[in-house]
């Protein structure tokens, strides 16, 4: 059936396709040129995580690694070793927090979207409203009064104080919202017509018709949550309960640090590692094209 | 809804129609009950941890603060001193502006352009999503060592090396320093680093596109790809747009990260100052709250009326 679909649309643009043949080539090359342009200073990362000292400090300076080496690793280890806690803890701490902000991020605003969206329940516009206005809000100053809330809450270095201020994210519900008010109210009814709870309604049909914008949303908040500076800085007294970024400030150890300049380049690549590994992983379902490729082109 | 007005409109006895349409929201909230239960765990954390914090930081603009004795009201001054005798805060505002609307619109355009054609493809598309994606997800602190060695002002600099390399330059340029190029350079880098946030999302919107209107234009006469484009997809994507513009107005009004890291703080004859620097180095140097609040705020009224303007532009005219 896919097979005549798409013998179908190719007698209909076949036509055109020949002459399109050089234009698209031209495509191909600008988008690759832009592609290798953007992603130049990701792969000179990788470059310098691998690069022994003396390439390091190079002139001219080398953009490809030539002689790679494993030792700006082993120092970032054993520096580590130095320092009063082990690097896995930082490592243990950034994913506990990123992973837990993350699902609960993501369930508690695509519940709250989906009831703003499609139950339009009395005051839910006005609830829009607010966090859309919340959202242009300066956050550096929220920060004070927002310490001192949850400084009276008792949650100060501990865990909650990392997770629970990302959790009501105004970015996150609008986000969702704007994805989840086109979807069709008829299906929704059809659910339940059908006998389903709106517990099911919303597992059932409204989380996989929105898989592009949740996994969407999972990408963002793993990566601003993981990348994260300012809020451990603040909310974190103990050196246990530091994450990665503070930890790589440590390492980089302010302006004019040669001595570790190797291991912090191997700290940013470690750094990266985690949120490119995750991007490919959810990518698929933000780029879901199999089911009506062969219609659409 | 029509019939509870007609009662209201014979008014015979006048404490009836505010009796019935109280009675008219308690059996809404009702029928409703769901769906505040649903809203519950994301209104009790937004209304503590966020709508909270900004209303103190709204009272603490009309203060003195020093975070030490408590703040003490002193009205309008805060506001007074900072639009009428803080010159340092009118060039932060110039070059926030400067910077807003190159970057908003570009990177927003830019943005849907770059989703919109990689859609298209049929070969790598993951391959060139990851690469177009690929400065969004590094850390803006270590990517931020990396763009300084491209921007040194040294002749170890790349772009320094490479432009005496070719003869275009003949000593090495301090870019982050001069202030010809300063803000500049802070808008390519950001540019370079946030092209992502709004792709994916725009990618996300060109997904649930329906394809079944695709088909339904064809038969209504639609040929080629950009009357595709200007006919179906813009306006299905209309909710994507709105996202995506009020995120570009709120991420241009506050740069703050990029220009501390490849400018300092304070920047060299405060090139690179921006509103949000003004409002770190009141906030968290010199330690007066209030002053800072009263920062954030006129941000926020900047900010909002340029949100307004997007909303106008792209609203669906829902609930908003």
């Amino acid at each position: 059936m896919i097979r005549a679909a798409m013998t179908a649309t190719a007698t209909v643009k076949g036509a055109g396709r020949r002459r399109l043949d050089w234009g698209r080539a031209v495509f191909y090359v600008l988008l690759t040129a832009l592609a290798a342009f953007m992603a130049l200073p990701l792969i000179f990362m990788v470059n310098q995580a691998f690069k022994p000292a003396e390439e390091l400090f190079l002139f001219p300076p080398r953009f490809f690694v030539r002689n790679p080496t494993l030792k700006n690793f082993h120092d970032l280890l054993m520096s580590a070793d130095t320092m009063l806690v082990p690097f896995s803890r930082y490592v243990f701490n950034s994913l506990l927090v990123t992973v837990s902000t993350v699902l609960l991020t993501v369930i508690s605003a695509s519940l709250a979207a989906y009831a703003v969206a499609k139950h339009r329940a009395p005051g839910s516009g006005w609830l829009f409203t607010l966090v859309v206005s919340a959202l242009m809000f300066a956050p550096h100053v929220t920060q004070i009064p927002r310490y001192m809330i949850v400084n009276s809450l008792g949650l100060v270095d501990t865990y909650w104080a990392l997770i629970l201020p990302a959790l009501a994210s105004p970015y996150a519900l609008f986000l969702m919202k704007q994805f989840i008010e086109p979807l069709p109210d008829a299906l929704l009814e059809a659910a339940k017509v059908d006998g389903a709870s709106e517990w099911r309604i919303f597992w059932q049909v409204v989380m996989p018709m929105a898989r592009p914008a949740w996994a969407t949303l999972t990408i963002l908040t793993f990566i601003t949550t993981w990348n994260d500076f300012f809020t451990p800085l603040i909310f974190t007294q103990s050196e246990v309960m530091k994450t990665l970024p503070l930890a790589l400030i440590t390492i980089y150890g302010g302006p004019g640090q040669v001595a570790r300049y190797g291991a912090s380049q191997a700290a940013t690549f470690l750094m990266t590692v985690p949120t490119i590994a995750l991007f490919i992983l959810m990518q698929r379902r933000v780029i879901q094209t199999m089911a009506y490729s062969g219609i659409k082109s | 809804m029509g019939q509870v007005r007609g009662g209201l409109a014979v008014g015979a006895r006048p404490w009836v129609a505010p009796l019935q349409e109280l009675a008219r929201l308690r059996a809404q909230v009702r029928r409703h009950r769901v769906a505040y239960f649903f809203m519950a765990p994301f209104v009790a954390v937004f209304f503590l941890l966020t709508l909270a914090p900004v209303l103190v930081a709204t009272y603490l603009s009309f203060t003195y603060f020093n975070l030490l004795q408590p703040p003490t009201w002193i009205g309008w001054s805060n506001y007074r001193a900072l639009l009428l005798d803080d010159d340092i805060f009118l060039i932060g505002v110039r070059n926030t502006l400067f910077f807003a609307f190159i970057y908003g619109p570009v990177s927003f355009m830019a943005s849907f352009t770059l989703a919109w054609l990689i859609n298209q493809l049929r070969r790598l598309r993951a391959f060139y999503t990851l690469a177009m994606y690929a400065p969004s997800i590094v850390s803006s602190i270590a990517i931020s060592v990396i763009w300084l060695y491209f921007l040194a002002g040294d002749r170890y600099g790349l772009i320094n090396y490479l432009l005496m390399r070719v003869g275009i330059l003949e000593e090495p340029f301090l870019w982050l320093r001069d202030p010809r190029t300063t803000m500049p350079s802070i808008v390519v880098v950001a540019l370079w680093m946030s092209l992502g946030n709004q792709f994916l999302v725009f990618l996300a919107g060109l997904q649930n596109v329906d394809p079944q209107l695709y088909e339904a234009a064809a038969i209504d006469g639609v040929r080629n790809r950009l009357q595709e484009l200007w006919y179906v997809t813009i306006p299905v994507m209309k909710p994507q747009f709105l996202f995506a513009s009020v995120n570009a107005v709120v991420a241009s009004f506050s740069v703050f990260d990029i220009a501390v890291a490849l400018a300092g703080l304070p920047s060299h004859l405060y090139a690179g100052h921006t509103i949000v620097t003004h409002l770190y180095d009141y906030a968290f140097i010199r330690f007066e709250m209030g002053y800072a609040a009263a920062i954030a705020v006129i941000l926020f009224l900047l900010t909002f009326a340029t949100g307004r303007l997007a909303f106008r532009l792209f609203s669906t005219g829902g609930a908003y």
